[in-house]
């Protein structure tokens, strides 16, 4: 009787990279959803926009590159999910071409061009948007305000002529969707707060601003809290590592509070920090990209607080109102570095600091 | 006769040659510094003003223009005094021959094309330490005779100020939707006519003005050079595989 040894790893996950994708782009949709709520369609309007741009570049490129199989490759759901999350980051009322631009750089050049799936070293999605924002600074910082402070209704046929014609239906033109009743121009919560402390408010002064609703910003603090839901949904079913995020909103919190305790007038409150901005989207859903982001539990924790730091001080101090999308892409480029020095210790092996001592 | 014409036809054959390997050796300098080894595409050297200046035509054509005519006077003279210059100091020698004719340059610019001179700012002094000059200068012109160095040095400018002007067009058709503008300040008043609108764009596309935007495009520019070549290849060899037959041994059958 022969044994026959196997080697470990004995238990297999035999899950796909599409089922995986497709569990992702699942945990995303009760963010959409917040989104559609309280600022309209523009987003979904995107997201399909994004989509089919995203699946028409990936089938000529793997085309050109003679993949074999181009049917299983273009469905296996990442190139989706990139689209998925771009459309999610722009504003809701940027022209079409914005959404068709962003996904043709997201899935030519920073995935495709640099070997495809596993290989690209940045996230795709994130790149798309830091160029995006770098060459179109106008539309690419036109947010719209919360559908409850329009005055003027913006229902999905006035939408889709904005996004198409720049004008709605009744020939309101973007600049005019974003003013308020007293005539001023709406920004987001994070922006108007960098403004308003520019102009030597207090946070307090600030915060008054109908921008901000009740509690932190309105309709943000619920896309936010969205987020977070399917993330720890995704985290609970093992999808992601709760390292990354749980040491970047970490990071976040500590350096907001040192601030906010050392002067409460200059600096919003850790909850604003949370609660608005791409926070939770970035912390959930894209600082866990399994392809670039860091791999060991230590590099994931190290990343993670590296990315919390980093988002804190664009936003305190950096030129943009939020710096999700520039953190991400710098703790991208750290994430091999980071790798190369949290490597695990194979089991059997000494670290070298606990073999001289016993020598 | 017969005797007579003998050897006269062998010396016309002798001098026909020679010019013949002449004109072949121009060509194939010609070959290097146009496509095979252009200082731009495959040599990758002088990135620096490449990618930094291209972000319009003028502004490519202005410091291409510039280095070419470094490039061959510079050539000319290092191979001129080849055999006077020591081995050990040749360097600092050449560097210093390229420095005069770059100010030279410079001020010729800053007399007559002001505008451009003001563009370019600080990578027209800068191309003293382009290495593409350095590098013909210690590679081919300090071993080569004068014509064909000055004729190298041409080339080779020309390959770069080629590479120089494909992207510039490119990055100011994305950037701006134009080509040419602006290049009565290279031209003189006359050249205002050849400022061309290609699209009508409400709102620039800054990422190809911007220095990351030339890296991009540099990079397609060089994938396409090496597709082409790969597309060369691919043709070339099929026709000599066929010549060569071999008989396949089977012992079993």
């Amino acid at each position: 009787m022969a044994f026959w040894i196997a080697s470990s790893p004995h238990n297999h996950n035999q899950a796909e990279t599409s089922a995986l994708m497709r569990l992702v782009i699942y945990a995303v949709i009760p963010g959409i959803c917040a989104q559609w709520y309280f600022f309209g369609w523009g987003n979904i309007i995107h997201i399909f926009l994004a989509i089919t741009t995203a699946l028409f570049c990936e089938f000529i490129v793997l085309s050109l590159r003679n993949k074999k199989n181009i049917r299983k490759q273009l469905f296996d759901g990442s190139a989706i999910l990139t689209a998925i999350l771009l459309g999610i980051c722009l504003p809701a009322i940027a022209p079409w071409w914005i959404s068709i631009i962003g996904a043709i750089f997201a899935i030519v050049i920073v995935k495709q061009l640099y070997g495809g799936l596993g290989n690209n070293p940045f996230n795709p999605a994130m790149a798309a948007y830091v160029m995006l924002l770098i060459s179109f600074p106008l539309q690419m910082t036109s947010w719209q305000p919360p559908l409850a402070l329009m005055t003027i209704d913006l229902d999905l046929a006035n939408t889709l002529s904005v996004i198409f014609t720049d004008f709605t239906k009744e020939g309101y033109s973007v600049e005019q969707l974003r003013t308020s009743v007293d005539g001023f121009t709406m920004a987001t919560p994070l922006d108007t707060l960098k403004t308003d402390i520019g102009l030597g408010l207090t946070v307090f002064e600030s915060m008054e601003k109908s921008i901000f609703g009740e509690n932190f910003a309105l309709g943000w603090e619920w896309v936010n809290f969205a987020f977070l839901i399917g993330g720890v949904v995704l985290i609970a079913k093992k999808a992601i590592a709760w390292q990354t995020p749980l040491s970047f909103l970490l990071s976040l919190f500590i350096c907001s509070f040192i601030a906010y305790s050392i002067s409460p007038d200059s600096s919003a409150s850790t909850m604003f920090h949370w609660l608005t901005g791409g926070c939770m989207l970035g912390a959930f859903f894209i600082l866990t990209d399994p392809v670039s982001g860091a791999t060991s539990t230590k590099g994931r924790l190290l990343v993670g607080a590296l990315a919390g730091l980093l988002v804190y001080l664009i936003r305190t101090f950096g030129g943009y109102p939020d710096g999700i999308a520039f953190a991400v892409l710098l703790c991208n480029m750290a994430a091999p570095l980071i790798d190369q020095y949290t490597r695990p210790r194979t089991y059997g092996h000494q670290s070298k600091k606990i073999q001289g001592k016993a020598k | 006769m017969s005797t007579k014409t003998e050897p006269t036809l062998s010396s016309i054959d002798n001098t026909a040659l020679a010019k013949k390997a002449h004109r072949e050796e121009y060509r194939e300098l010609a070959k290097q510094g146009l496509w095979k080894n252009n200082p731009g595409l495959v040599q990758l050297l002088g990135l620096c003003p490449l990618l930094a200046v291209t972000a319009t035509v003028t502004n490519a054509l202005g410091l291409g223009l510039a280095t070419l005519l470094v490039l061959v006077c510079s050539n000319t003279t290092v191979s001129a005094i080849r055999h006077w210059v020591p081995k050990e100091i040749r360097i600092p020698i050449f560097v210093l021959i390229i420095a005069a004719f770059v100010t030279c340059v410079q001020l010729l610019m800053n007399a007559y094309t002001y505008g451009i001179y003001q563009s370019l700012g600080i990578f027209l002094p800068l191309i003293v330490t382009n290495c593409a000059i350095i590098g013909r200068a210690e590679a081919y012109a300090s071993k080569n005779p004068i014509k064909q160095a000055s004729f190298d040095g041409l080339m080779m400018g020309l390959g770069f100020a080629l590479v120089l002007f494909v992207l510039g067009a490119i990055r100011e058709i994305l950037g701006q939707g134009t080509l040419f503008d602006g290049a009565h300040l290279l031209l003189g008043d006359w050249a205002s006519v050849l400022r061309i609108e290609v699209i009508h764009l409400d709102s620039q596309f800054l990422l190809a003005i911007l220095p990351p935007g030339a890296f991009i495009a540099m990079g397609f520019i060089i994938a396409l050079k090496n597709a082409i070549d790969a597309n060369i290849k691919q043709r070339q060899p099929k026709e000599a595989d066929k010549a060569i037959e071999r008989v396949r041994v089977n012992f079993e059958s």
